[in-house]
């Protein structure tokens, strides 16, 4: 009979704090300046530089700890984790091994085989490094330190999820959590959140862990799976064949559908890990994680067992909405306002997912203003725009942020309500289409959807199509 | 001496330091560092039962910063610390993992 295969897996999940600056100095943490713009003695790591934690930093990582049932180190210090690397201007990374601030938590998830926890074993706060580019022309390396200090998270799990839909499922549970929080966006394509996915197999029933491998470079949850079922298949291969795994960091190429180890157990780094004596311990009393308790947002299970009681809105619509923290904020802002919350959830459910995905954008990129829509919507419920003229306003609210009324004024795009001039319109398009009018008149009932149209055409599209349909019907 | 360092671990450190040692250099170091150890291995004759472990020298804690940007672009000085530099940034003997 062939062998069972379980696969067993762990995660390491890497957040980019959303402070303004970084861990341990007053350098800003914004994209896109210019190289090492945003950079000072110590997050270059000049001999003397003293560094100081940014307490944002602290909140966060204790809020994240609290939310996923962490019990919180309330004496805590850094570690320096030594190694020479380029992008790592001091020769150590700040980080913490002995006292990280999180530890033995857990998160809830589910999945079509039902609900189950994923223990997490420890949260802990630490240093991103710089940028290094290579520079193939010049044969050197060329390095950028604006993200060297930026502040991250890594949540390490324990080894408790067993596919790749347990996996997806986690990291979903995670960034919904933390952006809830409001502690990062974590976003994958754009680095925010990166996970390691540490991997296993032993034949079912076994108690020990096979020999494990670490996957890096893995940029969106689909690229995620593919690496859990490329490596699956690898290692069962390797027993298969009487091989052994060896246990190694891997790096996935998305692309070619494969990884390729990257360094192996026999020259690991020797971190040589020591107390860091530039930073003085962290005491947290219970008032702190009392405070910090407190601040904790609605999330998300909670918000939708609210929205279904609340609103009369499908369950799909509310599970769409409460998938990100920016479009259920925008959401309750815009009902808040008075529109009526159907109404404000087709928006975003049609023309805002549409638009998001045209312009490869995620929801967590909406910039628009609750009162642009919900201004939008009155305008639709007075009749003083129709749905095709509202479509194209909407699109301008989505990317300019517009005032609907100021707009539809500056742009005149309000619907003739004036039936004098509508009528003689009606009558200039039944003259001009004799063959439709004829057709209508032989009991052809569909004719009189190309008079509306044309009707519509002559108006510029500013007419209401029911008073168009009906001035129809009567004049025919 | 009571700590004799071998071959392979001065090897080893050095390797981590991204030091190359000459084989004079070695034996020096490796007396050093086998002095060093007895050093330890004294302050290891103290009874610390009941000491809590130490992690900092000074009886302070708690010091933080705000979320406050203060810094601004000086990239000017800090490239003045690069041995070279190209574009804004510094220059390193090519390095790819």
């Amino acid at each position: 009979m062939e062998k069972q295969y379980e696969t067993v897996i762990g995660l390491e999940v890497h957040v980019e704090l959303a402070t303004k600056t970084k861990i341990f100095c007053g350098c800003s943490t914004a994209f896109g300046g210019d190289p090492n713009t945003h950079t000072c003695p110590v997050c270059t790591g000049m001999p003397g530089s003293l560094p100081v934690l940014n307490k944002q930093v602290l909140e966060y990582a204790v809020a994240v700890g609290l939310a996923t049932n962490c019990k919180i180190t309330q004496y805590c210090k850094f570690d320096r984790k030594n190694y020479f690397y380029p992008d790592n201007p001091q020769n150590y990374q700040i980080s913490q091994l002995y006292l990280p601030i999180c530890r033995n938590g857990r998160v809830e998830i589910e999945t079509k085989q039902g609900k189950k926890f994923v223990g997490i074993h420890e949260i802990h706060m630490e240093e991103d490094a710089g940028k290094l580019i290579h520079d193939e022309w010049n044969d050197c390396s060329l390095v950028d330190y604006n993200r060297s200090g930026v502040p991250l998270i890594e949540i390490v799990s324990e080894p408790d999820m067993r596919s790749a839909e347990e996996v997806i499922a986690y990291l979903e549970k995670l960034r919904m959590t933390i952006q809830y929080l409001g502690a990062s966006d974590c976003k994958l394509q754009e680095g925010s959140m990166r996970a390691d996915v540490n991997l296993s197999v032993r034949e079912v029933g076994a108690k020990e862990f096979g020999t494990r491998t670490e996957m890096k470079n893995l940029n969106s949850f689909k690229a995620i799976a593919r690496a859990i079922e490329g490596e699956r298949e690898r290692q069962i291969d390797l027993l298969e064949s009487g091989e052994k795994v060896i246990q190694e960091t891997r790096r996935w190429d998305d692309n070619k559908g494969e990884s390729y180890a990257m360094r192996s157990k026999e020259d690991a780094q020797d971190y040589r890990y020591f107390p860091d004596p530039d930073l003085v311990p962290i005491v947290l009393d219970d008032a702190f994680l009392d405070e910090i308790r407190a601040k904790q947002p609605e999330f998300r299970e909670e918000k939708m067992a609210r929205y279904k009681e609340e609103f009369d809105i499908p369950d799909y619509d509310i599970d769409i909405i409460t998938g990100s923290k920016r479009m259920a904020d925008l959401f309750e802002e815009t009902v808040a306002l008075g529109a009526q919350p159907k109404k404000v959830s087709n928006w975003l459910m049609v023309e805002t997912l549409r638009l998001l995905k045209e312009n490869d954008m995620e929801p967590e990129d909406i910039r628009f203003s609750p009162e642009h829509l919900a201004k939008l919507i009155t305008l639709i419920d007075s009749k003083a725009i129709n749905s095709s003229v509202a479509k194209e306003v909407f699109e301008e609210i989505f990317k300019n942020d517009v005032d609907p009324e100021a707009y539809v004024e500056e742009k005149g795009l309000k619907t003739v309500n004036d039936e004098g001039a509508l009528r003689k319109t009606v009558e200039e398009v039944i003259a001009n289409n004799p063959q439709s009018v004829e057709d209508y008149r032989n009991g052809k009932e569909k004719a009189i959807g190309f008079l509306v149209g044309q009707t519509m055409k002559a108006m510029k599209g500013k007419a209401d199509p029911a008073m168009v349909n009906q001035l129809l019907k009567e004049l025919l | 001496m009571v700590n004799i360092i071998s071959d392979e671990t001065i090897e080893y450190v050095g390797i981590l330091a991204k030091l190359e040692l000459s084989d004079e250099e070695k034996e020096q170091a490796k007396k050093d560092m086998g002095s060093m150890l007895d050093y330890i291995d004294k302050l290891g004759e103290l009874d610390t039962t009941g000491v809590e472990p130490m992690s900092h020298v000074f009886p302070v804690h708690n010091v933080f910063r705000e979320d406050v940007v203060t810094n601004t672009d000086d990239r000017e000085n800090i490239l003045k610390n690069a041995p070279e530099e190209k574009d804004g940034m510094f220059v390193v003997p090519r390095t790819f993992e």
